[in-house]
């Protein structure tokens, strides 16, 4: 059997909307994968340290602040820093869709906004992993 | 049991085995069992044997104890609800334009919402607040953002309210600040502050401290203002965001009265009188999409209020046992595709409202799903509120649905349920021992994540998202842009502010603070008012109380 695929769900910066990030990572885990939520109010070098640390294959954040283009380029920078590019940066949340084009630009593998549904949430993250390959 | 109701019994199973049995043959019904929003099952028909569930003096009249009918005998016959749209965005400016625009299409009331730094109580300049200034909200730092806010509007005679929690007694005593070089009489201010800081915890997560000083702050604003502002409302007890977060409609109005207790039980400890505080006290819940469930709601969630506040804590004074209400129609109910049917669900839950008795409303705008609302949106919003009054008749009566056999079924039915969560509450250790062993959040996450499986599969229908779906929709809507100078602005006047004050008195005043902070006998807000009337910023106050008593970090159930 395959190992399990390891996530890691964060929020970050002030934004307190945790009732999707809490639903996503209950379906990541019920689907069997490895779930780490970091809780609220992170810092991007904490989610990064944690990141690095944990040895995951999906880095998922979820913001509905409206902060998202501040957080997720500075979150791919880190990462980069770390060498740790191989690890899979999924945004969720509530963001315009303009926004989520330039977010893909960036090396944003997806986004899932509001409202998609559990089972599409796990297969995506399935398909993600798969077309990266081992690490 | 009376002999009519025998009567009425009788024809009941007549039906069941006759007219029901055989229609139900030819065409059984769309699914094997019927149930509210919360989970109560629903029968396919109540009548006067579910009435007689109830004791008649729990339904009683309008303005009169329990108030199951309405907190004031005449309601929307005497005056409507206040018409209150939230608004803030930007920088204090740019929130008063907008704020006179809602006045000038019909608004009775203000209502603020601040940005993601103010609400957790940092500066526009704190690393933090980077990406976030006036983007969610308004930006507030110091009492000179505070004056341009309310620049050219009549304090003595509209109301403001405030949504701001951790960091809400600074916010207050910025008001107060504008209102004493005004010349304002105190006592003549309407309006809130949010205050609720036990449902952060729960549900909203913004906070600054600890449980417990945050609780002592919450406190010292009651008891401030019980003194000082006869017509304010130190606190609103929100149901509203426990429901956002993911809740059953029963939580959302249970966990509050829970946070209530709490509440009272701190302030009659200082000495005073439950019946010299409780008059303002105010609750804020949402209109969820369970029509007949959330009239039901908020009739049943006053007739538990009315209980508590006159069985368990001595209330003489009826205005102690009076719940008022604001309420928001459901922001998580919005969907992005086809956002217009926004419009038509949020007519519905602000119908709810209404016949629920509420005392102001906000009805959301249809472009929440994307953003803040423009200005076309807030306006159709305030229409729909608009037609309800004017053009319905509906508030030509009090409580219409009072005497529904279903609506006083489901009423009861909720109250008895409230009832058994504040035991369990009660039992488990109360309040805030339960906020640390996260039993509420787990609660509401749990609530949350059945919800999201019932949508996936169908079984909670969101037209757009899992019926009715137009895949090849593209939606073209004008959404309300973020001004990237907005926090150069900020903090250009944060800067000036801190640069012109009179900095050996703010350090003064700053050891004041944390003097009376030490000190749980003592009360927090008027060392604060003059710290703000001396140019000290809300991130400065919250960072010298944080050494102090340190933070919160929440162990994350889910």
């Amino acid at each position: 059997m395959a190992e399990a695929i390891r996530v890691i769900v964060a929020k970050v910066g002030l934004d307190g909307h945790d009732r999707g990030v809490k639903i996503v990572a209950r379906t990541l885990r019920d689907a069997g994968m490895d779930v780490i939520y970091t809780g609220l109010h992170r810092t991007p070098e904490e989610v990064v340290e944690a990141a690095v640390q944990e040895d995951v294959d999906v880095l998922g954040v979820s913001i509905l602040s409206g902060a998202h283009m501040t957080v997720f380029p500075r979150l791919l920078k880190l990462l980069a820093e770390r060498d740790a590019e191989d690890v899979i940066v999924v945004g969720g949340g509530v963001m315009p869709e303009g926004d989520v084009a330039q977010l893909k630009a960036l090396g944003v593998k997806e986004v899932l906004l509001q409202d998609t549904p559990p089972e599409a949430i796990v297969a995506t993250i399935r398909r993600l992993v798969a077309e990266r390959g081992p690490k | 049991m009376s002999k009519e109701l025998d009567e009425l019994r009788r024809q009941l199973e007549g039906w069941e085995r006759n007219e029901l049995a055989a229609f139900l043959k030819k065409a059984p019904e769309r699914r094997p069992e019927f149930r509210t929003n919360t989970g109560f099952p629903v029968k396919r028909v109540y009548t006067a044997l579910d009435l007689a569930e109830t004791p008649p003096e729990d339904i009683g009249l309008p303005g009169q104890y329990p108030y199951t009918r309405g907190a004031y005998p005449t309601m929307y016959r005497g005056r409507l609800w206040t018409m209150r749209q939230i608004a803030g965005f930007g920088t204090a400016e740019d929130t008063n334009r907008r704020f006179k625009y809602l006045i000038s299409q019909g608004q009775t009331g203000l209502s603020t919402d601040f940005d993601m730094p103010t609400l957790m109580g940092y500066d526009s300049d704190h690393p933090m607040s980077e990406g976030e200034v006036g983007r969610e909200g308004v930006a507030i730092d110091t009492l000179a953002d505070m004056e341009l806010l309310f620049d050219g509007i009549d304090l003595e005679n509209i109301s403001v309210s405030m949504t701001i929690n951790p960091s809400a007694w600074i916010l207050l005593a910025m008001y107060i600040g504008v209102a004493q070089s005004r010349g304002l009489d105190l006592n003549k201010l309407s309006g809130t502050i949010q205050a609720d800081i036990l449902k952060e915890y729960m549900a909203q997560k913004e906070w600054a401290f600890p449980i417990r000083p945050s609780v002592r702050i919450v406190r010292d604003c009651i008891t401030y203002c019980a003194r000082n502002m006869k017509r304010y409302n130190p606190i609103n007890i929100s149901g509203y965001h426990i429901s956002e977060a993911g809740s059953s409609p029963l939580d959302e109005v249970a966990f509050p009265l829970c946070n209530l207790i709490t509440y009272v039980e701190e302030v009659t400890k200082t000495g005073l009188h439950v019946d010299e505080f409780a008059p303002r006290l105010a609750f804020f819940f949402v209109s969820q999409g369970d029509f007949f469930e959330e009239v039901a709601k908020f009739r049943a969630v006053r007739r538990a209020y009315a209980k508590i506040m006159k069985e368990r804590f001595g209330a003489r004074n009826p205005d102690s046992m009076r719940l008022r209400f604001h309420t928001q129609t459901a922001a998580a109910t919005l969907t992005k595709p086809q956002y217009m049917v926004n419009v038509i669900r949020t007519t519905l839950q602000a119908l709810a409202a209404v016949l629920g008795g509420t005392q102001s409303l906000h009805t959301n705008g249809m472009d929440e799903a994307f953003t803040i609302p423009t200005e076309e949106a807030m306006k159709i919003a305030l229409r729909t509120q608009q037609v309800i009054a004017d053009e319905s008749n509906v508030a030509n009566v009090i409580d219409p649905l009072g005497g529904s056999y279903y609506v006083e079924h489901l009423t009861t039915r909720m109250e008895r349920a409230i009832f058994e969560v504040i035991e369990e509450v009660d039992r488990r250790g109360g309040t805030i021992k339960l906020i640390e062993e996260g039993w509420f959040q787990r609660r509401i996450a749990d609530f949350a994540y059945e919800t999201a499986i019932k949508k996936a599969k169908g079984e909670k229908v969101v037209l757009g998202v899992n019926k009715f779906v137009e895949p090849d929709e593209r939606v073209a809507i004008e959404t309300h842009p973020y001004d990237p100078t907005t926090a150069v602005r900020q903090i250009e006047r944060l800067k000036r502010v801190r640069r012109e004050r009179d900095q050996r008195k703010v350090e003064g005043l700053f050891e004041r603070l944390v003097q009376v902070a030490r000190d749980e006998g003592e009360n927090i807000m008027p060392v604060t008012i003059e710290l703000v009337r001396a140019g000290a910023s809300m991130g400065e106050i919250v960072e010298r109380l944080k050494a102090l008593w340190g933070t919160y970090r929440e162990t994350p159930v889910f």
